[in-house]
């Protein structure tokens, strides 16, 4: 029987009972949370990559349960953001069972979790998660003696590979039919400092059921970071190996685009003009040429950011992002920042979003702001498009690939000097600890990264057909409204206008500031508006030669850095705003992109125009 | 007197070591920061290993016990106080 303590009570029973998934960072928790819920939580062998809870619903003979999936935390009693998500849930809402899952392989001292929640007087179900490393490294447990020294039940899973989950989700089932309350808690952080889980505590279970293997062994992570984290060859097998992820999506993707635009041309033939006959002519005519021929033109990116995205997954299960915050930490130091700061900024290639909300496993206030400051000139996928695009009808070839590439650069570099400069100047001043685990490689499953991929591109044509037709109608509106007006008296001419005083010595015209514009609410209205004004009327392939037609490579480039540097879109400003609850931080934050974009803009126009006039 | 060893102190070529006991510097994020190295296992009596040292000297990876390694930076290295066996 268990009995709550003085920081958890008894409350009615949920009429849906919740299931809540806790243990460290980086133990299998979401994996687990997966299998149980098949859902699509993210999963990645770096520690912290969940931030916020996520939650699923489930139905077992007959009933709902709902499962949420936690943070992973150190203890019960930390005050990082990240842990507070944590200790808030448990003090806010009532739950049914704990699911706590720890690494088994590292029993000795992820024993603490466990303790904790029994301290607490909860309910709980411990999974021994990562049997197979469990196994690897010769660690044995006597789960029948732990589960007896605990009280709760005790299982040994493999999440990512499958084994035991089956046992172990009905005993989650099991255990469920035995409680008959749900719980809360409160203060959590308070209850522990007097009621501290010793190192005592945690050896006097370890001694019962456990027995660790020797401390010298060399695994196979050991000979390969031998390599990897080599003194000398290990930065330069770093940015080699970056340049050779960047070369690669240009040059499998590229090509890509060809059978991607076949199948749309083929569609437009076969489907959409004879299911849009009913419609007036023009109307039909506007909806193809408008609103789906950009589509088609963008849906041209899909195995360009699929792959994108292979690669992302592959590299964040593989264990070496650790390794890369464990190698740049000391330039990332000179900028006020550490090795994570690092990591997250290599996240924001994939989305901003959540390299921002990853910011919160950082403790220092002011370190936490300065990493959300720079973290949107990270050259996410959707501006990855625009580049693509633009690039390919300013530098076509292997030199667009390697413009690519120094995009990426760019963004870094302008991040770094951006946090130095502001490091400098004191306001960040801040020195957070640094500290991390740096897990064993981990071989990426088919599945898994089948999984992200698909997760990230249903959401990317979902984002495309929908900012498709917001910006496709809204540049229809400005282009040929009001009523009769045309090239610079409509009202996209007249606000293009209105802005060339300060776009013109960037060599940006009316039109391209007006899709920048419209661009601040995402990169794909951006692109949808450019389509728009340069395609309507004229089909997908017309496009590019018409926009190749007017801009030079001088004004190309320089309106890709200005789209790399300014405002990446509205989500990331609202985010930034949800993280730092700060108005002026947020507008702070805006005001310095929109500068940082203009400045090297024009540096680069300006200074190309002296040198090759 | 003789000075306390830290693990920022150990050298690859020192093998294992002992650990003696934690530290905080005393502000909040200190005592957090020590609650947070015992989590990751650096606690009174387990085995401290460096294994090597970033280009810059700085961090160390470090193996604690037999199953978890960690990157820690030198500064933070000197909150873990340390006996050579
Ligand atoms: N070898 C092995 N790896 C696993 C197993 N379960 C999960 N992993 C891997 O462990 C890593 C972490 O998994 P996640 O599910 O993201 O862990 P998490 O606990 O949700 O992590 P945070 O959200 O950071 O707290 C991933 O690389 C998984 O593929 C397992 O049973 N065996
Ligand atoms: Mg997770």
């Amino acid at each position: 029987m268990i009995v709550a303590s003085s920081a958890s009570s008894v409350q009615t029973k949920n009429k849906i009972p919740r299931i809540v998934f806790i243990g460290q960072p980086n133990t299998g928790k979401s994996t687990f949370f997966n299998t149980v819920t098949k859902s699509n939580a993210g999963v990645a062998n770096w520690p912290g990559l969940t931030v916020d809870f996520m939650q699923a619903n489930l139905d077992n003979n007959g009933k709902t349960y709902e499962f949420v999936d936690l943070p992973g935390i150190y203890d019960l009693e930390g005050f990082t953001e990240d842990e507070l998500v944590v200790q808030k849930f448990l003090e806010n809402y009532n739950f049914d069972l704990i699911v706590c899952v720890i690494n088994a392989s590292q029993i000795d001292r992820q024993i603490l979790m466990p303790l904790q929640v029994q301290r607490l007087g909860l309910p709980c179900v411990l999974m021994l998660n990562m049997a197979d490393e469990v196994k690897r490294f010769g660690v044995k447990i006597n789960t029948k003696e732990l589960s007896e020294t605990l009280n709760m039940p005790v299982f040994t899973i493999s999440a990512k590979y499958g084994s035991g989950c089956v046992l172990a989700i009905q005993g989650i089932w099991d255990k469920l039919q035995t409680i008959d309350d749900s719980y809360k808690c409160s203060d959590i952080a308070n209850f522990f400092r007097s009621n501290k889980v010793t190192d005592n505590d945690m050896d006097e279970v370890c001694k019962i059921g456990v027995e660790m293997p020797s401390e010298d062994v060399t695994t196979f992570s050991n000979r390969l970071d031998s390599i990897l984290l080599n003194r000398v060859v290990g930065l330069p097998i770093f940015f080699i190996s970056m340049l050779a992820v960047f070369l690669a999506i240009w040059f499998v993707g590229m090509p890509l685009q060809d059978p991607v635009g076949n199948f749309t041309d083929w569609l437009q033939g076969a489907a959409i003009e004879p299911s849009l006959s009913f419609l007036p002519k023009g109307f039909s005519d506007f909806i193809i040429n408008g609103p789906y021929a950009g589509f088609a033109a963008l849906l041209g990116f899909v195995p360009l950011v699929a792959f994108f995205f292979v690669v992302m997954t592959a590299l964040e299960d593989s264990g070496y992002l650790s390794r890369a915050a464990y190698l740049m930490d000391a330039l990332m130091r000179a900028a006020g920042l550490d090795g994570r700061g690092f990591v997250l900024q290599l996240f924001g290639f994939g989305c901003n979003v959540p390299a921002i909300m990853g910011t919160r496993t950082i403790r220092s206030k002011t370190q936490r702001l300065l990493s959300i400051l720079i973290i949107p000139f990270a050259l996410c996928s959707a501006r990855l498009q625009v580049f693509v695009f633009f690039l390919g009808i300013i530098l076509p070839g292997i030199v667009g690939g390697f413009a690519l590439w120094l995009l990426y650069i760019i963004s870094f570099v302008v991040a770094f000097v951006l946090a130095m400069i502001f490091n400098l100047s004191g306001q960040f001043k801040s020195k957070d600890p640094f500290v991390i685990e740096l897990p064993p490689y981990r071989t990426p499953t088919f599945k898994q990264v089948a999984l992200n991929v698909w997760s990230e591109m249903t959401t990317f044509v979902r984002n495309l057909a929908i900012f498709m037709i917001i910006g496709t109608c809204i540049t229809w509106y400005l282009t040929n409204y009001p009523g009769g007006a045309e090239g610079m008296n409509t009202y996209a001419g007249r606000i293009g206008t209105f802005f060339q005083p300060l776009m013109a010595p960037l060599g940006i015209n009316p039109l391209l500031t007006v899709s920048l514009i419209i661009g601040f609410v995402a990169k794909e209205v951006q692109l949808a508006a450019v389509a728009t004004m340069y395609g309507l009327g004229e089909g997908s392939d017309a496009l590019k030669t018409t926009l190749g037609g007017v801009i030079t490579f001088r004004q190309g480039f320089s309106y890709c850095l200005f789209s790399l540097l300014y405002v990446p879109c509205l989500t990331t400003v609202a985010t930034i705003w949800g993280e730092t609850k700060s108005a002026r931080f947020t507008i702070f934050s805006v005001t310095v992109s929109m500068v940082v974009a203009w400045v090297v803009a024009f540096g680069f126009y300006q200074s190309w125009g002296l040198i090759f006039s | 007197m003789t000075t306390q060893l830290t693990l920022s102190d150990l050298d690859v070529s020192d093998g294992t070591a002992m650990v003696v006991d934690v530290v905080s510097d005393g502000s909040q994020i200190g005592d957090g920061f020590r609650d947070r190295l015992i989590a990751m296992g650096l606690r009174k009596g387990k085995t401290v290993k460096v294994l090597r040292k970033a280009p810059a000297g700085d961090p160390y990876q470090v193996r604690v016990g037999s199953t978890t390694e960690i990157a820690i930076r030198k500064t933070e290295a000197k909150l873990v106080l340390i006996s050579k066996s």
